[in-house]
């Protein structure tokens, strides 16, 4: 009788280890700077392609991921850099941190979005742009003129109604800046920035952040970018999207694998699905612009020549310089200490 | 051989069952010097090293203080709390005064709205002035052409936050009066004013002291309103924040802590003192203070409280409304669509359920460890040398600001060679840290429920060789359970809100809704914001219900022999 029943119990044990070890999925541990709002159905149309495989986020602003990566160099926990800022992927292709994979259907992809090496140490998946909210309620009540033109911000109008990403945390604002040192020369891009300085009445954690507040009449103007723009406006909020005429700064998000992850099958799967056409397609309904040609969808509210607006990038200067940018940039604005 | 004979005296004294006694107690102590004092000595090695861990003796004190942008922080963080502290105390005395010296109506309720901040993650009032007075808000014309946003909306924001934490210590303060003292000013004609200065405010000294160090702390310590309301003010808790998550920058935040520690441990160190005199205040003889009716007075405290009482709900009516507006301020329709599309649909909400597990066990295994340790230290004997470190182990956690114990959580258990490694980015931290984080009350509390219970149990128990756990279940945790459940509760209330140590300590698998809020507003999504600090409120109410009928129902069960 006992040894009978030792028997079945025995056997019910490797059953059900034999179970569990079917249903075991692989997890992958993702650092991402998307936005939360599109998490899931990337997940979702991540699923339907690899079911086995479960992915467990690490989110934060772009330079809240970027600094938390180097941090981690020596010792790094993440599996897979998902959505994350050129930018950013190219200080870490320099830093040696990432492992070089082509993904299937990597040559149908657009290459000016992509690592320039073969086979490629990062995949770009889409573009984000500069965009100013403007809202008009608010603005008609203050009497406040609708701005053209990034220098048009820095007149003494706008004192105390603009929020802007800071740098230092988000993706939006370092490209902001970048695009500004490139646009008028490094001299003229910091005297412009000390003249924006005079109007800003915040400097928010996130890129989001500017265009909600702008949205919700918080403040009139808000540095953002297209993607939550166009949102802030379809939810209808009274605002107007604004491309500043100089041209806009942008950057692409990009994904990749890292250097010594124990889940490398797992990890190029992510990254097959980053560069497949189901997935461009799930980019394309948050961005105009898109790796995979020909998907490009337009946005209710952003211009279809987006493309053309964008100011020439140069991420080799962003991310070589990133360390220098940011600590000048502290150095002038960071001790805003009372909001006018 | 007479040597021996006293040795097996004792021996033949100590029952076999005091030596589990002594190993429990024993476990207790290193468990307190695990999870608080290594921590807090990471930290204090962590300041000393560059970000590569190689010494560099005070070099990162050296940068800090040459950072202009820094120092400006201390000196902020320093005047916002000395004048959080200086509205908070005069009105929470007052109320106090109101709730223990009058004749009012209502009193029982008015307590309650006051205690009512208690339940509601400190973010939640910053929302709200957001509400009432953003540059949208409602009584944005009431401040005439200033903002909010700074350091008036961290002031009125952390008056409300802290108001219940000094209204409970001056009520008890309050509360311990001897009448004879007042029959005796009476009866030689004393001037009501000349009372008040001679017996009321000395009598209170302590309790007024005591307020005002916890609230000088917790505005000093406390990170979510600032993230919130704050603009671009700048605090020693965003600081710290900024340097740890934001820049990764550990050693800095390091340096930032042990400064945050400072002032704390100034105000730390004159509490316990203050604390060691407020003893034997009240002797056997002493006749509680009975108010007598007198109307104008009664009526003026009835007014005072109630405007506070309003002024309270106000604010957390407002944070609740303002989760249900579709679009504020151009579309004022009541949905749900902050809760459904911005928790529900965005995922987010499963920080809530991470929130309420999380709760729940600091309210069970925290409450439990608590209660057993203070036991042990109160009832059993032996391991003498062991007993002064656990006391200071118990106390210590009232003096360490969150996030400085959260730093510290992440420097011990982030090291590959911890063996505890494995608890990092586990649940078990969580509830470990944030049981800790509030140690000290739920401690004292334990502590004097059991010091009403005659230590003669525990001696004819011994004498009879019953082993001590019988005793325990027999008769200390039936008399106590009003305590502990108290203990619980108070863990399970602060657990659902706290945000400054587990900001750091939380992981992919284990978000948390206080978190989520931070979260949440820094994307500028403040109406799932509100939501998420609603639903926390109402959980925790919902939670304090269960609790009362809890305690109703055990009063009547165990609790008899007290009439």
């Amino acid at each position: 009788m006992t040894h009978n029943f030792r028997k079945t119990l025995a056997l019910m044990t490797v059953a059900l280890a034999a179970q569990s070890a079917w249903a075991q999925k692989t997890e992958l541990l993702v650092y991402t700077a998307l936005e939360t709002d599109q998490l899931k159905a990337y997940s979702e149309s991540f699923a339907k392609m690899a079911p086995d495989v479960e992915l467990k986020f690490v989110r934060d602003s772009t330079g809240v991921i970027i600094a938390k990566l180097l941090a981690e160099k020596a010792n790094p926990q993440a599996d897979v850099i998902l959505g994350v800022a050129a930018s950013g992927l190219e200080i870490f292709k320099a830093e040696g941190m990432l492992a070089a994979y082509s993904p299937k259907g990597f040559e149908k992809l657009n290459p000016i979005y992509s690592d320039k090496a073969r086979p490629p140490t990062w995949v770009g998946q889409d573009v984000y742009a500069a965009a100013v909210c403007f809202n008009t309620a608010e603005a008609a009540k203050k009497g406040i003129p609708k701005p053209e033109t990034w220098k048009d911000l820095t007149k003494p109008i706008y004192k105390g109604q603009i929020t802007m990403p800071n740098p230092a945390s988000s993706g939006t604002g370092y490209f902001d800046v970048t695009a500004w040192l490139q646009l008028f020369g490094e001299a003229e891009g910091w005297k412009y920035m000390d003249a924006l300085h005079e109007n800003i009445a915040q400097y928010t954690h996130s890129g989001s952040k500017p265009c909600r507040q702008s949205g919700a009449g918080e403040f009139v103007v808000g540095i953002s970018f297209e993607y939550r723009a166009n949102d802030v406006k379809k939810k209808g909020a009274p605002v107007d999207i604004v491309f500043p005429k100089e041209g806009l700064g942008y950057d692409i998000e990009g994904s990749a694998i890292m250097k010594g992850t124990k889940k490398m099958a797992a990890a190029q799967k992510l990254l097959d699905w980053v560069a497949s056409k189901e997935a461009n397609e799930a980019y394309a309904k948050n961005f105009a612009i898109v790796a995979y040609p020909g998907l490009n969808m337009k946005l209710e509210f952003v211009p279809a020549d987006l493309e053309k607006l964008l100011i020439k990038n140069d991420f080799a200067f962003a991310a070589k310089n990133r360390d220098k940018i940011l600590t000048e940039w502290n150095k002038r604005y960071a001790v805003k200490t009372e909001p006018k | 051989m007479s040597a021996v004979l006293p040795g097996s005296i004792l021996r033949l004294r100590v029952h076999w069952t005091d030596r589990i006694g002594n190993a429990l107690l024993a476990t207790a102590g290193i468990a307190l010097a695990v999870f608080l004092l290594a921590p807090l000595a990471m930290i204090l090695m962590k300041s000393v090293e560059d970000k590569a861990g190689a010494f560099v003796g005070l070099a990162n004190f050296e940068a800090y203080f040459h950072t202009p942008s820094l120092l400006h922080s201390i000196w902020n963080s320093l005047w916002v709390s000395t004048l959080v502290t200086a509205i908070t105390i005069p009105l929470a005395f007052t109320f106090a005064y109101a709730l223990t010296r009058s004749c009012m109506p209502f009193k029982p309720l008015l307590r309650n709205i006051a205690l009512v901040p208690i339940l509601a993650p400190s973010l939640l009032a910053a929302i709200s002035f957001i509400f009432w007075f953003g540059n949208q808000g409602l009584l944005k014309a009431w401040l005439g052409g200033s903002q909010i946003y700074g350091a008036p909306g961290i002031v009125i924001s952390m008056v409300f936050a802290t108001f219940p934490h000094a209204l409970m210590i001056l009520v008890t303060a309050l509360s311990l009066t001897d009448a004879r003292l007042y029959e005796a000013a009476d009866a030689l004609g004393t001037s009501t004013l000349r009372k008040f200065w001679t017996i009321t405010l000395p009598g209170a000294k302590y309790g007024i002291i005591s307020a005002w160090m916890v609230v000088f702390t917790y505005a000093l310590s406390d990170f979510g309103i600032p993230k919130v309301i704050g603009g671009n003010f700048n605090m020693l808790a965003t600081d710290i924040f900024k340097l740890v998550i934001g820049q990764q920058d550990f050693p800095k935040g390091a340096v930032v802590a042990i400064i945050l520690l400072l002032p704390v441990a100034v105000t730390y160190v004159v509490d316990s003192y203050v604390q060691k005199r407020q003893q034997a205040l009240l002797s056997a003889r002493s006749v509680p203070y009975v108010p007598k009716p007198s109307r104008a007075y009664d009526w003026a405290m009835a007014a005072f409280c109630w405007t506070l009482a309003v002024l309270m709900l106000a604010i957390l009516g407002m944070a609740i409304y303002g989760s249900f507006v579709k679009l504020w301020p151009y579309n004022f329709s009541l949905v749900l669509d902050h809760y459904r599309l911005g928790l529900v649909d965005a995922g987010v909400i499963v920080s809530w359920f991470n929130s309420v597990k999380m709760a729940f066990w600091c309210a069970t295994l925290g409450a439990i460890f608590i209660f057993v340790t203070a036991y042990l230290m109160e009832k059993t004997r032996g391991l003498d040398p062991m007993r002064p470190f656990v006391r200071l182990m118990a106390v210590l956690p009232m003096g360490v600001p969150g996030m400085v114990l959260g730093l510290g959580y992440i420097f011990f258990f982030v090291q590959e060679g911890n063996p505890l490694h494995f608890l990092y980015g586990s649940m078990g931290i969580l509830v470990i840290c944030t049981t800790v984080h509030y140690y000290t009350s739920s401690h004292l509390t334990a502590v004097t429920a059991l010091k009403q219970i005659d230590n003669e149990f525990e001696a004819v128990s011994a004498s009879l060789r019953v082993p001590f756990w019988r005793t325990f279940f027999k008769v200390t945790v039936p008399v106590c359970l009003p305590a502990v459940l108290d203990i619980s509760r108070y863990l399970f209330v602060n657990a659902m809100t706290t945000v400054s140590a587990v900001v750091f300590l939380y992981s992919p698998k284990t978000t948390l809704a206080s978190v989520a809020i931070v979260n949440l507003d820094e994307a500028g999504d403040i109406g799932p914001a509100a939501a998420m600090a609603s639903l926390v409120v109402v959980t925790s109410a919902a939670v304090c219900v269960v609790y009362y009928f809890l305690q109703v129902w055990l009063d009547r069960r165990t609790q008899a022999w007290r009439a």
